[in-house]
């Protein structure tokens, strides 16, 4: 028999229905693979009992005739996701100890969906990085290793780095992201599984740690289209907790996969062909082109021409709207609190802050701080949301002649963690191409497309319109079909 | 445009972060080279454009005026670092 662990969403959902196996015995075996995972440091806190709790759940429900969607599927949490009674932390200091009362939307639909939890899967500290580095509880490890025979640990991509690394590791089937400006794309670029960033207010934001709320984004990160396609189904939905989820109704996603492109055109942004990008990652965005054309996709040539404005537009805007978001931790409600000798309150905010806050959260609170300050306010935050809006603009006259765009995810394969911690802009330029289409909002798509020269995963994304997620899907199936990746790091942790 | 460390003192100020002239001497040419790199768009002529505030066209809808949360005292305090007599306790304000 397969290894339980080797199976998606949707191969243990049908398999656990047709009675291949129990909930019981897929939850053992997927917390004994969690249990197992340290060197990778994925998981902040297991939740080995909950996992269980579900399983059972599932079994007797399935016994009774009435499985739900998600039943005998366990997942691993971002921990950007309040839990309920599990602590949440959003893997900073500052909310170290933080045992929410409540459940999020998302998190809550899935377990609602019959889901089990297997813990709460490590990340950048309040989802600034793109490594992974910035986590209060210590780097996550890439199953992924050169294959120079040498042992470098390697980024897992950031900032959903636990989750990328878990799932590519066969830890959990499947797990949910965040995404702010690539935080679900760019980690399962690095690590050769899928993710998927939805339109923005598809999915709840209540009970997801604030970071940027214009931008803030949960998905689903799974090693199949199809798996991202059943978790968003679950997770997606208004809420009226949240004043930004879209009331639209919820499509069934599954059923409307069809990687068959005919009739549809497939835009290139020549913008796109950045600087010293690696030659493999242009030939793979070639490959990728040729895929579409076998899917029966026509393709065009097209222009986005504010494109370089989107990160340095993103760069004032997300840390505009974190410093907003952070002020709440205070040391009063929830979380840290320091208190130096004959500290007042003011004293009890600021050492509070510097105590619980990374380098790199420091950083763009200041930033933010700045750019928002009397004086600097039009010239920084304002001409960043005009810069916003063109970049929105240059997305809709694109529609005007594709369905969809065809892009690199990342515009390198993963790096060693280390090689980019001491300067804060390249960092940033990971997510050249999955900011502009966060800046407007539009659902995209990363998918796995082949490994470089090092043996490391490249991915492709899929840009389409807003709420067409099923169309980005698709194009993305029709590339997954055509990739056939089956690539996957040999187990050494 | 580029910022002194007084000027990032008063920023941390402003961020209440408690910070030495030391950390705020290390932290001037990061914020000088990210506020370097942002000043690019400058350059983009946006005049006539208006400011993106919502990405996804929505509207704010309204719902009855009623209570439909509440009762969960113990809950919020839960967490809190000090709490006394039913509230969040603080380091005294007024002397």
């Amino acid at each position: 028999m397969t290894d339980i662990t080797d199976l998606g969403v949707a191969d243990i959902r049908d398999g656990f229905r047709g009675g291949a196996f129990s909930a019981r015995e897929v939850a053992d075996a997927f917390n004994d693979a969690v249990a197992g995972s340290d060197a990778l440091n994925c998981f902040i806190v297991k939740t080995p009992e909950k996992a269980l709790e579900a399983a059972d759940e599932a079994d007797r429900a399935l016994a009774a005739g009435d499985a739900k969607p998600l039943s005998g599927v366990p997942l691993g949490i971002k921990d950007l996701f309040c839990t309920k009674g599990v602590q949440s932390t959003a893997a900073s200091h500052i909310l170290e100890g933080f045992v929410p009362p409540y459940e999020s939307t998302v998190s809550g639909n899935l377990l609602e969906a019959g889901a089990g939890m297997l813990g709460k899967l490590n990340m950048d500290q309040f989802a600034m990085g793109s490594s992974n580095e910035t986590s209060h509880f210590g780097n996550v490890v890439s199953p992924w290793r050169r294959n120079d025979g040498g042992n470098t640990p390697m980024s897992p991509g950031g900032s959903s780095g636990g989750t990328s690394s878990a799932i590519a590791a066969h830890i959990v089937p499947a797990a949910t992201g965040t995404d702010t400006g690539g935080s679900i794309r760019q980690p399962a670029a690095f690590t050769g599984i899928c993710g998927m960033k939805p339109t923005y207010g598809r999915c709840s934001r209540y009970g997801m740690v604030a970071f940027a709320s214009s931008l803030d984004q949960a998905g689903p990160m799974a090693r199949s289209v199809k798996d991202c396609a059943i978790l968003l189904e679950a997770m997606a939905g208004h809420d009226a907790k949240d004043t930004t989820s879209l009331k639209e109704p919820v499509p069934n996603w599954e059923a409307g996969l069809n990687g068959d492109l005919k009739g549809k055109t497939i835009g290139i942004p020549k913008e796109y062909r950045v600087d010293n990008m690696p030659e493999e990652i242009d030939a793979l965005w070639k490959q990728g082109v040729e895929w579409m054309r076998d899917a029966g996709a026509e393709i065009v040539d097209v222009s986005l021409p504010h494109t370089k404005y989107a990160l340095p537009a993103y760069y004032i805007i997300a840390p505009a709207e974190a410093s907003a978001n952070l002020s709440r931790y205070d040391g009063v409600r929830y979380g840290l609190r320091e208190t130096p000798d004959g500290a007042n309150l003011q004293d009890m905010y600021a050492a509070t802050r510097a105590a619980g806050f990374g380098d790199e959260v420091k950083r763009r609170v200041m930033i933010g701080t700045y750019v928002l300050s009397a004086g600097f306010y039009d010239a920084y935050f304002t001409q960043a949301t005009k810069v916003r809006t063109l970049i929105a603009r240059d997305f809709d006259s694109a529609w005007e002649s594709c369905d969809y765009l065809l892009t690199p995810t990342a515009p390198s394969a993963a790096f060693g963690l280390g090689d980019l911690s001491d300067d804060p802009i390249a960092m940033y330029l990971n997510d050249v191409f999955t900011v502009p289409s966060s800046l407007a909002g539009l659902p995209a798509i990363a998918v796995p497309g082949g490994l470089d020269h090092q043996g490391l995963p490249l991915g492709l994304q899929v840009i389409g319109k807003a709420l067409d997620e099923q169309g980005v899907m698709n194009a993305g199936l029709a590339m997954e079909e055509r990739a056939g990746f089956t690539a996957r790091a040999e187990k050494w942790w | 445009m580029s910022v002194d460390t007084q000027t990032v003192l008063r920023i941390a100020s402003l961020a209440r972060i408690a910070m030495s002239e030391e950390e705020a001497e290390r932290l001037k040419p990061e914020l000088n080279n990210i506020l370097g790199w942002v000043e690019q768009l400058g350059e983009v002529d946006t005049s006539g454009v208006e400011p993106l505030a919502a990405v996804i066209a929505n509207h704010t809808r309204m719902r009855d005026d009623v209570v439909t949360d509440g009762d969960k005292r113990e809950d919020i305090l839960a967490n809190a670092p000090v709490a006394e007599h039913g509230f969040f306790a603080v380091p005294k304000v007024i002397e």
